[in-house]
């Protein structure tokens, strides 16, 4: 082999590397400067008025109390919805579907739902919750709404984390005369639990920083207290930041500052949290 | 279920928009070039949305795609264990961040940059709104890209080091060519989710309504016309079913590129199947 | 030699298990015949491939009967046979009949899930259940809807001692059972297996993942354990078959367009030394396999 074509390998290593070592250095960087970017504008704003006081002058005082509440009550029924049957759909299809073109076609189905644009659910929320199902724009139909988002993405963390229970647990329940029901509930679902759970958790936090979807079907912008049923109308922290800016002239920074930090702290703690436990889980359960 | 779920949207959308889809038709809406929903009669040419849907994803497109596959080349082929780590942590953070609060960040960064280096009147454009929906699709792109990357079998690495190959040559012969069905799929559904994007496109692109010439221009896309209209609309009227009309057609757009990525990834799955 | 089935009858007398209906069938048969198998004419496919054809052999009660054989001959799977765990492959289809203490397993209205209770089984790789120690031990007795804790204490005792494991967990029967090492983990599936008061245990290559000194742990295991239950141990090792077996099954696929079949069986001593078959004395003295 010739030694130039050797050396021009060599350049062409080098200069391969430094490009794609600055692809992933600018995802960092960006990465990095929204994270700074958003503490540093907010930090100000956060302080125990702020978090418990109701918004005043349209936002542009007062605090963002009702707002947070609005947004744990929404996804809390969210959550409520989604888990079981977005758990028991998971376990049907990692443990019972037979492997055949229906089942293919559901799981089509399923990585198609995660793709559907949000607001396409926002008007399906409209459409079938609001106006069809006559449930009004609500704290229920909003939470409906992010269920059917949410679905898929928990059904795939469910049916994930089973699949990577081994075969033979299966089979040595089994061999012990634990019929196929007591073997799920008793040694696969325990054991698959870290995944379940934290895959859930992704996706209903992703769920509580979703603006569209609740767009027409209850978020609203000025409400004094928190929603006292599932029928009333909320405010939640994605909305909130989103109609301040849009349709408050002169919006307080600060404030609109203090509520993204609010919502992104809020969403990325538990995200974060959840994949912390998680990876101890796994590493404490090795196959 | 999930099947009863999809059908029960497409249903929803079609019976809603079955009012718009009879008095003014799906050919004349998309080929209209004049969007005015509140004149009287009102005009409901869908194509400058359309348009500005494109021009904002290509936009996204031109920025993610570069980034995203370089760098998921570069965690996967390159990268430590620690960098590793600290990469997928990083990509993590940033699909946990609400579109709203990008769309925000581009408000308060983007748009007076924009302004001020290509000395514009206004910096709500095309190229903002598509430059941070880029940035928005860089963990999708990145995430499927590792992947597929991943799904690579270790032999082929070895076999063609063990052939002289430099690393990125292997990369670029070798394990790229083996994966870019995987990358393709994940541009794909990175381009799926920038087309559905909504609550940043609407803060960024300035929502003009009509047909876009250039990059600079203020654009409206059909998720910005949906989320800004349905508010102010009288339901079951003609403007109501227009909008549904108009999910539909985005339905449908998104609906046809994830499963044409699906089919990408199914196969790619077989393929490392053994 | 202690009995395990001595002290199981002594320290858990009073538990009153739901037993199998199958049970009630063989209750006229002496208690020294229990656990023992016939296989009349068994075949398995696999889908439309037929791997297994024509056996027909007896499994005495109490003593290790040891399956060997090249790999790919179906060891294993007529092993399953007996537990029928084949019905949780799906496709595999078996023929002939087999009948524990006279009566046919095979049989549809034979639920698989008690015939489990009585026929335990080991794997090939320690699989113990991400739970502690107790836990893994009690899972098939709680199975069996025993809940009382004293009761669920002597028969952990009783079956760890069974495998040889007391003395090393009796104080640490908290602990996870991923904490112990790979032989102590595959002593635990033996235990595991003992709880539910087995009459037979299978053994699929129990040792194949272990170093030397835990397979000569299990070895000496499955001796104690042949006073009280059957053993039917699948072993690609000879000398292993030759150490611990009181009889030994040869199978042998001959070309990969026929199906598997048994060649000998016998009593081990005289499979090791004048074998009736010409290939068996062949595979035995390793020209092939």
């Amino acid at each position: 082999m010739s030694r130039a074509r050797t050396r021009q390998a060599r350049v062409a290593e080098t200069i391969a590397r430094g490009v794609m070592g600055a692809m992933a250095a600018s995802v960092i960087a960006v990465a990095l400067f929204v994270l700074a970017y958003i503490v540093y504008q907010g930090v100000g704003a956060i302080d125990w008025q702020f978090l418990t006081d109701v918004p005043r002058d349209r936002g542009r005082a007062g605090g963002i109390y009702p707002v947070i509440i609005g947004t744990v009550y929404v996804v809390t029924a969210t959550a409520a919805f989604t888990l079981p049957v977005g758990v028991l759909a998971g376990i049907y299809l990692s443990e019972y579907a037979p492997r055949n073109l229906a089942t293919r076609a559901i799981r089509l189905a399923i990585t198609n739902m995660a793709g559907v644009p949000s607001i396409v659910y926002g008007l399906f929320g409209l459409a079938a919750f609001v106006l069809a199902a006559g449930i009004g724009r609500s704290v229920l139909a909003a939470a409906l709404t992010l269920t059917c988002m949410t679905l898929p993405v928990v059904i795939t963390a469910t049916e994930e984390a089973l699949r990577q229970i081994p075969q033979d647990i299966r089979q040595a329940s089994l061999a012990l005369g634990a019929t196929k029901l007591r073997t799920i509930y008793k040694v696969v679902l325990p054991a698959a639990a870290p995944g379940i759970v934290t895959g859930s958790i992704l996706g209903l936090a992703r769920a509580a920083g979703e603006t569209a979807p609740i767009l027409f079907t209850g978020a609203v912008f000025q409400m004094r207290q928190t929603p006292d049923s599932p029928l009333s109308q909320f405010m939640a922290l994605p909305y909130h930041i989103y109609a301040q800016v849009t349709s408050v002239p002169d919006w307080n920074r600060t404030l609109v500052w203090g509520t993204v930090l609010v919502l992104v702290a809020g969403v990325s703690i538990v995200s974060m949290v959840a994949a912390a436990w998680r990876s101890v889980q796994r590493r404490k359960i090795k196959w | 279920m999930a099947i009863v779920i999809l059908a029960a949207i497409a249903l929803f959308l079609v019976y809603n928009a079955g009012r718009a889809l009879t008095e003014v038709g799906l050919g004349t809406m998309l080929s209209g070039i004049q969007w005015y929903p509140t004149s009287d009669p009102g005009k409901f040419g869908m194509l400058p949305l359309v348009l500005g849907s494109l021009l904002v994803t290509g936009v996204a497109l031109a920025v993610g795609v570069p980034v995203g596959v370089g760098a998921a080349v570069f965690i996967s082929e390159f990268a430590g264990r620690r960098l590793k780590e600290v990469m997928k942590s990083v990509i993590e953070f940033m699909a946990a961040v609400p579109s709203v609060v990008y769309g925000l960040i581009g408000v308060a960064v983007l748009i007076p940059l924009v302004k001020d280096v290509f000395d514009l009147s206004s910096g709500l454009t095309a190229l903002a709104g598509g430059i941070v929906l880029g940035v928005m699709s860089v963990p999708t792109i990145v995430s499927i890209s590792e992947d597929a990357l991943h799904a690579v079998p270790d032999d082929l690495r070895h076999g063609s080091a063990a052939l002289g190959n430099t690393r990125w040559q292997t990369t670029f012969k070798v394990t790229l060519p083996s994966a870019s069905s995987g990358i393709f799929a994940a541009v794909m559904l990175g381009l799926g989710r920038a087309i559905g994007e909504t609550m940043a496109v609407l803060m960024l692109t300035g929502n003009a309504a009509v047909m876009p010439t250039s990059l600079f221009d203020s654009v409206r896309t059909m998720t910005g016309t949906i989320a800004a209209e349905m508010g102010e609309v009288v339901q079951g009227g003609l403007h109501y079913s227009v909008l549904f009309t108009v999910g539909l057609v985005l339905f449908a757009i998104t609906f046809g590129i994830n499963l044409a990525a699906d089919l990408v990834l199914e196969r790619q799955r077989k393929r490392w199947r053994r | 030699m202690v009995s395990v089935l001595s002290i199981a009858d002594e320290g858990t007398a009073a538990i009153v298990v739901p037993r199998p209906s199958v049970d009630d069938r063989t209750a006229g048969i002496a208690e020294s015949a229990r656990g023992s198998f016939t296989l009349a004419d068994v075949s398995v496919a696999y889908g439309d491939d037929l791997v297994i054809e024509g056996v027909d052999m007896e499994i005495p009660s109490r003593a290790v009967t040891a399956l060997i054989g090249p790999s790919g001959c179906g060891k294993s799977t007529l092993l399953r046979c007996l537990n029928r765990m084949n019905d949780e492959l799906g496709t595999v289809r078996v023929g002939g009949t087999i009948t524990l203490d006279g009566q046919d397993i095979m049989r549809r209205e034979v639920d698989p899930v008690e015939l489990r209770m009585r026929v335990g089984q080991v794997f090939q790789r320690p699989n113990p259940f991400p739970m502690s120690i107790y836990d893994n031990v009690a899972f098939g007795p709680r199975t069996q809807g025993i809940r009382r804790r004293a009761d669920l204490d002597a028969l952990v005792e009783e079956s760890l001692r069974g495998a040889a494991l007391w003395d090393e967990v009796r104080k640490s029967l908290k602990k996870h059972a991923f904490e112990l090492s790979g032989g102590q983990q595959q002593r635990l599936c033996i235990a595991r297996a003992l709880a539910t008061k087995p009459e037979v245990v299978l053994m699929d290559e129990p040792a194949s993942a272990l170093d030397p000194i835990s397979t000569q742990q299990i070895e000496d295991t499955i001796a104690e354990l042949k006073s009280s239950v059957t053993i039917v141990i699948v072993t690609h090792n000879m000398q292993q078959a030759a150490r611990i077996s009181d009889r030994t099954a040869f199978m042998l696929r001959e070309s990969l367009e026929e199906p598997a079949h048994l060649i000998e069986v016998g009593e081990t001593k005289k499979m090791f030394t004048n074998p009736d078959d010409k290939r068996t004395e062949s595979y035995i003295t390793g020209r092939f396999g």
